[in-house]
């Protein structure tokens, strides 16, 4: 984890420039002090599949950032490389920068383990791992080393919590965490994340196979979340961006159309675009 | 495909009755046929299975499985060659378990596809493919005299490894990517290497199907004659090996030499040490079984 801090530099790096086509004057907190910077971004896989083109996105803390827009846009890729886990996919092209906390997460000598660690992810599907509840959420602190019995007791209760779904879980820790529902193994998974004390979430349409009332639990705990966090969400419709996002980019065939604060882009876009597809006209 | 037409052709106009006559006899003979191949291969295995312990089971007894053999091996027991079998049971899963699982470990969770990864795993199903006398002349060149190991435990060990070893690496390879991808990405994802990956989740995981290729694999070296021939079965060796650079009997080239070589033989103690190592394989068999069905019961996935 140090290496990753160690190698802090000042954040000299945002251009003036600014690419989004269309910016509004609100977004000035999110350009001086922003956690994430995404800079020329570009992302080609082997096979020609999803990619992004050139993209800059500035991500401030403490807020829900929504990436939308039509399936194939790029929001997926994007996230999956805000903390390196398109490193997994075979041979991709990855071009510009990831600035994060003013290091560049995509230079070679990143610790992509601390990265990782710093930068939590939870995917559309919940995927718990086939060991007990307890078990599944001191995974990630176990492969750090950590021991200490009561410390890793204290971490699970604070996760679940902060997940809401203490109550649901706390007396029955030491069984399977298949046994739960899909809703509630989706908490699992963001409580697992949390664990790690991340400064980042990134959730990849984290209620796709959510009932609306999962759905509910999942999104109150995110607005509790994001005055801790800098959180990145991908939506799993228009509504839920609609509802969460404090800021959100719109994406469309890995071009970035529009970005700027929640409220405007789904009463008010600029781009005809973003008008169409919030309007529901194509998607 | 052809079904399907002629459903949807049926579909058109009203289904003619001896047509559907014809169909439901067309069906009854189909899984007769089938039913038949099955018989025709598990009824000649029952036969074989029975016939050997109705005329082995009287020939066993507890001096039969703990004594020496005596009087050119036509009385006495069979115990050399039972723990030259154990023997090399165990000298064989030594050497070809770490290897054929380090192996498998490797395609499946580190190697990329390419070139090489294909070419090596041609080489594996063609190494499966190769007779066990091949095997046997090879350890007698390589192990007995070029590293001059002679006729040991050792060599026979190595050898039996060798032709286990493509055995376990398929089976282990294929435990291991049957763990599903999602389980390593959420590893990796909370900041797992992918050794700690690999040994945490895929490992537990894929363990139990491991298991049932080992013993499975095992269970072939345990019952074959051709690659001990040369390399560690002795003919008559009326004394247990000491070290792993001894020769020793085996029972399934013991069973080749009494049925074979000495006249006058005694049936039932052929048939008895027929007995023996059939149990002896089957206990494997009964073994990597067991295994399966167990960890298909308590799978979370």
């Amino acid at each position: 984890m140090n290496a990753f801090h160690s190698d802090q530099r000042e954040p000299t790096h945002i251009p003036t420039e600014m690419k989004p086509r269309a910016l509004n004057a609100s977004m000035e907190i999110v350009l001086t002090d922003p956690k994430i910077v995404v800079e020329h971004l570009s992302v080609s896989y082997s096979d020609g599949a999803e990619s992004l083109k050139d993209i800059y996105l500035a991500i401030p803390k403490n807020a829900i950032t929504v990436l939308f827009g039509p399936a194939g846009g790029g929001k997926s890729t994007l996230l999956r490389t805000i903390n390196r886990l398109n490193d997994l996919a075979d041979v991709v092209d990855v071009q510009g920068h990831v600035w994060l906390d003013g290091v560049d997460i995509l230079a070679p000598e990143v610790d992509v383990i601390a990265l990782r660690r710093k930068v939590g992810i939870v995917f559309a599907r919940p995927v718990v791992l086939p060991l007990t509840i307890r078990q599944n959420l001191t995974y990630g602190l176990e492969l750090a080393g950590e021991k200490d019995g009561s410390l890793l007791d204290a971490a699970v209760e604070r996760s679940l919590k902060a997940a809401a779904i203490w109550d649901e879980v706390k007396d029955r820790l030491d069984e399977p965490a298949v046994s739960l529902s899909g809703g509630q193994q989706q908490r699992i998974c963001l409580a697992r994340s949390l664990v790690l004390e991340p400064e980042v979430i990134l959730l990849d349409e984290p209620t796709s196979g959510l009932d609306p009332i999962s759905t509910g639990k999942v999104e109150a705990s995110l607005q509790t979340l994001k005055e801790g966090y800098t959180i990145v969400l991908v939506p799993h419709s228009v509504q839920q961006a609609a509802r969460v996002a404090d800021y959100a980019a719109f994406f469309l065939g890995g071009e970035l159309i529009e970005y700027t604060i929640g409220k405007q882009i789904f009463t008010n876009p600029l781009d005809s675009r973003t008008e169409d597809y919030v309007e529901g006209r194509f998607g | 495909m052809a079904t399907g037409n002629n459903f949807s052709a049926m579909m058109g106009k009203r289904v003619d009755a001896s047509f559907s006559q014809r169909r439901k006899w067309m069906q009854r003979l189909g899984f007769t046929a089938l039913t038949l191949a099955t018989l025709a291969t598990v009824i000649p295995i029952l036969l074989i299975i029975i016939h050997i312990f109705s005329n082995g089971l009287p020939g066993v007894s507890w001096q039969f499985l703990v004594e020496f053999p005596r009087d050119g091996m036509r009385a006495g027991g069979i115990l050399p060659a039972i723990m030259g079998t154990l023997w090399l049971t165990l000298g064989t899963a030594v050497f070809s378990v770490p290897l054929g699982i380090g192996a498998a470990i490797y395609l499946s969770e580190y190697a990329s596809e390419n070139r090489w990864t294909r070419a090596i795993r041609i080489a594996i199903i063609n190494l499966a493919g190769i007779p066990s006398i091949v095997y046997g002349l090879f350890g007698l060149g390589l192990f007995v005299i070029f590293l001059r190991l002679g006729t040991s435990i050792i060599a026979g060990s190595l050898t039996l490894a060798i032709m286990t070893l493509p055995i376990i690496i398929s089976t282990t390879e294929e435990a291991l990517r049957a763990v599903p991808n999602s389980f390593r990405v959420v590893s990796i994802s909370l900041g797992g290497t992918r050794w700690q990956t690999i040994r945490r989740v895929v490992l537990p995981q894929a363990l139990p199907g491991i298991l049932t290729g080992v013993v499975l694999g095992l269970e072939r070296a345990a019952g074959e004659t051709a690659p001990i021939l040369f390399t560690v079965a002795a003919f008559y060796l009326p004394r247990l090996p000491t070290s792993v650079f001894d020769a020793t009997m085996a029972l399934p080239y013991h069973l080749f030499v009494i049925s074979t070589q000495v006249p006058g033989m005694p049936i039932r103690i052929q048939y008895g040490t027929a007995v023996v190592l059939l149990t002896f394989v089957l206990l494997m068999n009964i073994t990597a079984t067991v295994i399966r069905s167990w960890a298909r019961a308590r799978r979370q996935w």
